[in-house]
């Protein structure tokens, strides 16, 4: 996997994945708390979720109901309102609310010493 | 952790109603155990007169049915009767014997029909008109016997009769008061009814009072038999003359009765452990029997059996609705009036058509309608409300549905609509979908459909048809929830007035604050009530309070509109609708150099750029050097303008320069929806100041200005609130009309939605009476608007722009 994008120059940001594939992508002080950073990647953009107890969650930013940037949207709790029809996804498994019915790609995300890492 | 036993005696809508509230709120609390008479699951008891009719069939009917207790598990005991409750050992036995131990014990025991004390009211083919037993019961003998009397010209009784009729019988109804449902209607309306009904093929007797049930060798029913001596024929009697709440148990138990189960704001009985709900209850003196007050009831119950602890059950205000396919008759409140109330009355003998609504001091105490009932739940809504109508009382005879109103074909009356037409323009949804829901998923709340339809969940403007078309499909048990008692979402159950006032008296300054002071359920709030509450702090304390951009949408977050595809649209401020040729080439070369796909001008004289990059909008600002437009925002949008006396031949006023100056003062204001200004020139009204929430009209004398008015969804015409004779007061009058909108409307309110719950009378003794008041109004707007910075400005020189930058992997 390699960087296609210019860096933003406050982006930590390391290409060398480990043995276990754990991708270093910022720190956790770049994510807003109950905010997002978007992340361009090969498998599409990348949401990034901070909730307010520093738990970091990682989807795919397109809404299951019609592609809306998830990034963009109000988080809370552990869950993340889509920006444009308002359908609600949790952050745990990516599914949606009911009675809305959708699922959206998630990928593991650690944190090590306030460093955020991906596996993709 | 051992689990608390709760048992329920009883199995019907409220209490089970009551045990779905408990699992949404506590799922792991109790052990639950069920015990219910019937051999029946939980059915939509409103719905038996369709099922008598034929029109459907108990399986249509469910609303839970054994797999769902099964799922929740929750223990059913069907086809068992409760003894006694022993409530020293905390025991309930059953008719068998068996005991079963509780720590909380919920009644749910209904209502029972009331027998008439006569000779003969044990006869074979005497039948009451309460569960789907009885149902069933007169089913089988309406294809084996032609004679029916029903006893009881209420609602009951006139949807059994109605029922026995489809299936092919003889009916006469006997009511002992001069008119058929006299404690829902008036003579006329009453009179109507009757005419109508007898076209059906029904007969009646009236003010006729029921002497003894006459018996033939066998012991079936032959004859009833009347006070003046005379003889019907009959082998059905259906007794509908009224119920009684179902308190033997609790009663012999030793619990306090009164005519049912005495129970206190929470739904609490005398006996602490013991909590009652629906029909078999006496609340402040009263015992319901309509499924609206029983479902706030069980709302309340289930909290405070889930030891939350909050929310009161205050009684109810109820309305009455025929559920007689293609009768439509609406009652609610003090119909019948007295000295101190006027009314309003519409009657039309040939058409059919009765209305009239009592009134007292501008209030709607109550409302007959006979005929067209599409206007039932909006009257019954202001009832509730206690909404002022002197504003609206030239035309609320005609309804609602007279106003504009978009996105529906026109049409305001659901019964008129065919199941394949589009009730929500905005999702696509149809009214044979939304009936299909509101039946397979028993839905009785607005809530609930917008829920699970989605129709009316997005513009709102179908509200009042999907609104019909519950009232329609469930009848009675369709309440439209209380304006005034609204909760601002499902995190709390405090209204917006209840936020806004603790916010000022206890100068909290933080979402989490006031989070934590009313006691929120969630730990972070959603995407409803956290916008909400960081405008409400914003406006009660500007200068303290700090902004939390997360709490906004997206829109306010990245000052610049998201488009479907995720882009962005912006729309830079051109003050009065004046542009120059400098801006304009700006705005070409930046359309060029950033590939802008689509410019368009918009309704409200400016240019929207589309298609922009997320991460390009600081470095479009930035080229651009012009100011915000706010057209993302719930803010100040535009103030439209006509030439004026400058060019035009007609103008009499400088209508472009005032609107200029407007703009310039209110820019910046942050508000609780968007907000949009006007000013014409003169009364032509080129500008279309009737149509804005301030809208100012130049006269060869002065300025009108016009408030409240709305092209949107519902187009609402502004109305007059003074005249002034000099630019600075338009000014000083608009701004403080603004700023009382801005202190104290709803979030998400429009002027005209405030200005209609609050009056017009209301506004005019802030702004226009208390001279004083209003300087202190717009002096706080002036506060409030000091030293605010234009958001474009800011990230153009790189404030905030974490927010416009995208990570890499």
């Amino acid at each position: 996997m390699s960087a296609s994008t210019p860096l933003p120059p406050d982006a930590v940001v390391s290409n060398d994945a480990d043995p276990a594939g754990w991708i270093v992508i910022c720190t956790l002080e770049d994510i807003p708390p109950l905010g997002a950073r978007v992340v361009n990647s090969a498998r599409g953009d990348i949401a990034l979720f901070r909730t307010a107890t520093d738990d970091v969650f990682a989807l795919l930013d397109r809404c299951p109901h019609k592609g809306g940037p998830l990034s963009q949207g109000i988080v809370h709790g552990a869950s993340v309102s889509c920006p444009l029809h308002n359908w609600t996804i949790s952050l745990h498994d990516g599914n949606a609310a009911p009675p809305d019915e959708g699922c959206v790609t998630r990928y593991e995300v650690k944190i090590d010493a306030g460093t955020v890492s991906i596996l993709l | 952790m051992e689990r608390l036993k709760l048992v329920m005696i009883g199995n019907g809508m409220a209490g089970v109603r009551t045990l779905e509230e408990l699992l949404k709120l506590a799922p792991d609390l109790y052990d639950i155990s069920v015990f219910g008479a019937e051999p029946h699951a939980n059915y939509n008891r409103i719905l038996l007169s369709p099922v008598l009719s034929g029109e459907m069939t108990l399986n249509d009917i469910m609303l839970n049915d054994v797999d769902w207790y099964a799922q929740n598990n929750i223990t059913l005991h069907l086809h068992s009767r409760i003894a006694s409750i022993d409530r020293r050992a905390r025991q309930v036995i059953t008719e068998d014997g068996t005991a079963h131990t509780y720590d909380r014990l919920l009644l749910a025991t209904g209502s029972n029909p009331f027998i008439l004390p006569i000779p003969g009211k044990d006869l074979q083919g005497v039948l009451t008109y309460r569960d789907i037993g009885d149902t069933n019961a007169m089913i089988a003998a309406s294809g084996q016997y032609t004679q029916a009397v029903v006893i009881g010209g209420g609602l009951l009784g006139l949807e059994a009769a109605n029922g026995l009729k489809a299936r092919g019988m003889n009916v006469t109804v006997v009511h002992l008061a001069d008119w058929l449902m006299e404690r829902q209607l008036d003579r006329i309306a009453a009179g109507m009814l009757q005419t109508s009904l007898e076209a059906r093929g029904l007969q009646f007797k009236l003010s006729t009072q029921t002497q003894a049930l006459l018996g033939d060798e066998t012991g079936r029913v032959r004859a009833v038999r009347f006070a003046d001596g005379t003889e019907l024929p009959a082998d059905l009697v259906c007794m509908a003359v009224g119920i009684r709440p179902n308190d033997d148990l609790a009663r012999a138990a030793g619990i306090f009765c009164n005519r049912g189960v005495v129970v206190n704001d929470t739904l609490q009985t005398y006996d602490p452990r013991i909590y009652a709900v629906g029909e078999c209850v006496s609340h402040r003196g009263i015992a319901y029997g309509l499924v609206a007050p029983l479902f706030e009831m069980a709302k309340v119950c289930a909290n405070h059996l889930a030891l939350m602890g909050i929310g009161r059950y205050q009684g109810s205000v109820t309305s009455t609705k025929l559920k007689v396919t293609g009768i439509d008759v609406f009652s609610a409140g003090e119909f019948n009036g007295g000295a101190d109330t006027e009314e309003i009355v519409l009657h039309d003998a040939i058409g059919g058509v009765y209305k009239r609504l009592v009134v007292k001091d501008d209030r709607i105490v109550g409302a007959v309608l006979y005929g067209d009932t599409v206007d039932g739940t909006w009257y019954f809504q202001m009832l509730r409300d206690q909404h002022d109508i002197a504003q609206i009382r030239d035309y609320l005879m005609f309804g609602q549905s007279h106003l504009g109103n978009a996105g529906h074909q026109g049409q305001n009356s659901a019964a008129a609509m065919a199941d394949e037409m589009e009730v929500c323009g905005c999702n696509g949804v149809c009214k044979g979908t939304i009936v299909k829901a509101i039946k397979e998923k028993g839905l009785f709340s607005l809530e609930d459909v917008r829920k699970y339809t989605k129709a009316s969940s997005s513009c709102g403007s179908c509200t009042g048809l999907v609104e019909q078309i519950l009232a329609s499909t469930v009848g009675g048990a369709y309440a439209p929830a209380a304006n005034t008692l609204k909760a601002m979402c499902g995190c709390t159950d405090h209204t917006h007035e209840e936020a806004r006032k603790v916010i000022r008296e206890q100068h909290l300054l933080s979402i989490p604050a006031v989070m934590r002071f009313m006691e929120w359920r969630t730990p972070n709030g959603c995407a409803s009530c956290r916008p909400a509450l960081n405008y409400y702090l914003l406006s009660a304390w500007p200068h303290e309070a700090k902004d939390d951009p997360q709490s906004r949408f997206i829109n306010e977050r990245a000052h610049a509109n998201i488009q479907k595809d995720g882009t962005f649209s912006v729309v830079p401020r051109m003050f009065g609708g004046t542009t120059s040729a400098a801006q304009l080439r700006r705005i070409a070369d930046v359309v060029d150099k950033f590939q802008i796909p689509t410019v368009k001008v918009t309704g409200g004289q400016r240019i929207d750029l589309l298609g922009v990059k997320k991460a390009d909008l600081p470095s479009v600002w930035a080229e651009l050097a012009m100011p915000s437009g706010h057209a993302y925002a719930k803010a100040l949008r535009t103030v439209k303008t006509c030439v004026g006396s400058e060019w035009c031949r007609f103008g009499v006023q400088d209508s472009t320069q005032m609107g200029i100056d407007l703009e310039k003062t209110f820019w910046k204001m942050y508000a609780p929806h968007k907000v949009k200004l006007a000013v014409s020139g003169c009364p032509r009204n080129c500008a279309e100041s009737g149509i804005k929430d301030v809208g100012v009209i130049g006269v060869d004398s002065g300025w009108e200005i016009y408030v409240a008015g709305n092209g949107g969804i519902k187009t609402e015409v502004a109305q007059f609130l003074c005249k002034v004779k000099t630019a600075r007061e338009v000014i000083e009058y608009s701004g403080a009309f603004l700023q009382l909108y801005r202190e104290e409307a709803r979030y998400l309110d429009r002027t005209m939605h405030w200005v209609a719950r609050v009056g017009l009378d209301y506004v005019k003794q802030r702004v226009l009476e208390d001279a004083a008041g209003r300087r202190e109004l717009f002096e706080r707007l002036l506060y409030a608007l000091q030293n605010e910075t234009d958001p474009w400005e800011d990230r153009a020189r790189g404030a905030l722009k974490q927010e416009f930058e995208t990570l890499s992997v």
